[in-house]
């Protein structure tokens, strides 16, 4: 009988659990406890690192060889190397983002407690999207991330630009989940199963040329397109990177892209493998269109997370080359972009924090100004950040960029390399141009930067990884070709 | 083709006549008409209306309305749990008491932070 | 009994009243009840599949629980979201909410 109880089952599904459980305890500790709040982010720090650990114990046996994914509570959640690289990479942009948060959110005066619950929360979301197994875990965990980031956005409660990116942020975000939604009814009508293999299997059985097909198709690629904000989808996400806390910022660029790219892996090449011609012609067109139009509005910007922003718009365009090129190499390119980009953008968005004060809010691209003579290592660190931005040796970005590349050429996707390519002599512009302004610019009287040692640490942390991918490829690429297998068949 | 619109051009007349016909015409012919304050007062729940319904209705009832929303509509849950509770056994309760440990954490945010209060 | 397309009609044009409620309005209230217009339409053609299909499994009306209790969550943060901007900008008109743009 199909959907009957392992209790065994839960203890698969471990990590989600813990860090769950983690969570209401911050929670509860917001209110029974509100005077103790240096205990709320040790906990949540506590709780991310134990739940690394937990994951890290449960992929030991999948690592070895003959180790074969697991599925459980009736093929609803699996276990496998692609949840698991996912999953690491949602830890530690949490991690950075919580490091970041720890002195940021006194000075900007938010409610401490209940921020670290809810971003522990729309992590557990996260990591049930990428262990998802069929249509409705994908879209609970899908709902529980974007819900937790709807609140996360507005936490300014006095500030119009929070509460109006929240506004954008929520109501982009509940119209694209309707669409999807739509798009898994018609696959549900069509197959009549949610699962992805089985879903997959029925597609192989039945008359492909079906507009109904093609019409789910297309509702889950706006969909998704909303969620990762691919041109021409993407109207609301600058807003909403300005609007928000910085912090938050930082976990929208990370966290939620990554998990958005998931799911769409997931999706498409799980349950719809069989329609690839399809919806790769799709995305030929818009990667070329995500990463043109995010480069090219990128360079215009002044304020520094409007720049990012685009350009995270841009990152999303060269991660989708990977995805178009398909076949072992393409995604695990993509995997390998992905932790990468978590890695340099976070960092940049770090920095960002790491200008504010209680005098200077930090958002432009001025404020960098003369960072280069006055703090010479912070400097070197952001050049770092924009180096890996831009793909340039030896930095992870450089390996990220050259292994999507190859995957394109060797799947005879020349043009879109070389539109890539193109782009990439654009984003040298903007990049650089914050790396002049904080040489050549004059620095402003007094110029002070935080003081926060968690800061500090993420940026050592974002920097290490950054140089430390670029420098030593091979073993990360290893990985990330390992959790490939979970997917493809 | 063109006379299956034809079709539903003239059910639609049809159906449009039937309205205006029994609700305004016929009705007018055979109803009894007398009227008193109470057959012409608004009906709101059982309760005497008082001024007009356009009245700006105060920001707290908002919070409530927030509370009450994620609370009743969660129990649609525990619907389908209690039809085929006795085919799961013990499992199930358990299941079904974390789910609602975790909605009385929620209740109690909600009162310790005080949104339950009428300020 | 009634054949399936009927719910599907049905479905479909729900929501495209939904959707064209969330590309006309202004209202940012009106804009989330059209959201949950939509929602409501794909829990009609969840649950209409879920009935009509040869091997029925009731996963359709599983997913149609969790859509409702999901819009119920959106809904919820939905409003608290409008009722701290309106405390802001004393409007929840979306068209006078553009500090940003491009």
């Amino acid at each position: 009988m199909p959907g009957t109880y392992n209790p065994a089952d839960v203890l698969q599904a471990l990590p989600e659990v813990f860090l769950a459980s983690v969570a209401l305890i911050v929670l509860v500790l917001s209110f029974a406890a509100p005077a103790r709040r240096g205990w709320m982010e040790t906990l949540s720090i506590g709780g991310v690192v134990g739940t690394g650990v937990l994951l890290v114990w449960a992929a030991v046996p999948l690592f070895q060889p003959g180790g074969s994914p697991v599925s459980v509570f009736s093929g609803s959640y699996l276990v496998d190397k692609f949840a698991i690289f996912f999953k690491v990479v949602f830890l530690i942009a949490t991690l950075l983002v919580i490091l970041m948060s720890i002195d940021y959110l006194p000075l900007v005066g938010v409610p401490v407690g209940e921020f670290y619950a809810i971003l522990l929360f729309s992590t557990v979301g996260m990591m049930f999207i990428a262990s998802g197994g069929n249509l409705l875990t994908l879209y609970i965990g899908l709902e529980t991330m974007s819900i937790s980031i709807y609140i996360l956005c507005g936490f300014l409660k006095r500030d119009q630009k929070s509460n109006e990116a929240a506004l954008k942020y929520l109501l982009m975000g509940a119209f694209s989940s309707g669409v999807i939604l739509y798009g898994i009814s018609l696959l549900y009508g069509l197959t009549g199963a949610l699962g992805f293999e089985e879903i997959a299997a029925t597609l192989a059985t039945i008359d492909l040329s079906n507009p109904a097909l093609l019409l789910a198709m297309v509702m889950l690629t706006a969909g998704f397109g909303f969620k990762i904000a691919i041109v021409p989808f993407h109207m609301y996400l600058p807003d909403v990177y300005e609007g928000a806390p910085t912090a938050v910022t930082a976990f929208l660029a990370v966290a939620s892209e990554a998990a958005g790219v998931a799911a769409l892996l997931r999706v498409f090449l799980g349950a719809m493998p069989h329609i690839q011609v399809d919806w790769t012609v799709l995305f030929w067109i818009l990667a070329a269109l995500t990463m043109t139009i995010g480069n090219v509005v990128a360079m215009a910007q002044r304020n520094i997370k409007r720049m990012l922003a685009y350009s995270s718009i841009a990152h999303i365009g060269y991660v989708l080359i990977g995805f178009v090129a398909g076949a072992k190499l393409g995604i695990s390119a993509v995997l390998f972009y992905v932790l990468v980009y978590a890695f340099m953008t976070a960092g940049a968005f770090a920095m960002v924090i790491l200008l504010q004060t209680e005098t200077v809010k930090g958002d432009l691209i001025e404020d960098f100004a003369g960072l280069g003579q006055v703090k010479p290592i912070a400097a070197a660190a952001m050049v770092i950040f924009l180096l890996s931005l831009t793909g340039i040796p030896p930095t992870a970005g450089f390996v990220g960029k050259f292994y999507l590349f190859s995957a394109a050429i060797s799947a005879g996707y020349v043009w879109l390399t070389l539109i890539a390519v193109i782009n990439t002599a654009i984003s040298l512009f903007y990049y650089m141009r914050v790396a002049m302004v904080m040489y050549m610019g004059e620095a402003p009287e007094g110029l002070a930067l935080s003081s926060s040692r968690p800061l500090h640490a993420a940026v050592a942390f974002a920097v290490l990884g950054t140089l430390g991918i670029g420098i030593f490829p091979q073993w990360f690429l290893k990985i990330a070709q390992a959790s490939v297998f979970g997917l493809l068949p | 083709m063109a006379a299956d619109y034809a079709y539903v051009l003239f059910f639609l007349i049809i159906g449009a006549l039937f309205v205006v016909f029994n609700i305004d015409i016929l009705s007018r012919l055979i109803r009894p008409s007398k009227p008193n304050p109470t057959k012409l007062s608004t009906y709101e729940c059982g309760e005497d209306p008082i001024g007009g319904p356009w009245l700006r209705i105060h920001v707290r009832y908002y919070l409530f309305a927030l509370v009450f929303i994620i609370f009743a509509v969660e129990t649609v849950f525990l619907f389908p749990w209690a039809i085929v509770y006795r085919s799961l056994g013990l499992f199930a309760f358990v299941e079904m008491m974390i789910f609602i440990v975790i909605l009385l954490i929620g209740l109690a945010y909600a009162w310790a932070t005080g949104a339950l209060e009428w300020v | 009994m009634i054949p399936v397309s009927y719910y599907l009609v049905l479905g479909a044009v729900l929501f495209g009243i939904g959707m064209f409620g969330v590309l006309t309005r202004r209202n940012a209230i009106a804009i989330l009840m059209a959201v949950e217009l939509m929602l409501n339409a794909v829990n009609v053609n969840f649950i209409a599949f879920s009935r009509y299909l040869p091997n029925s499994t009731l996963d359709g009306q599983v997913f149609a629980i969790f859509v409702i209790a999901v819009a119920a969550a959106e809904a919820a943060v939905g409003l608290a979201i409008v009722l701290g901007l309106y405390r802001n900008f004393h409007t929840v008109n979306v068209d006078e909410i553009n500090l940003m743009k491009w």
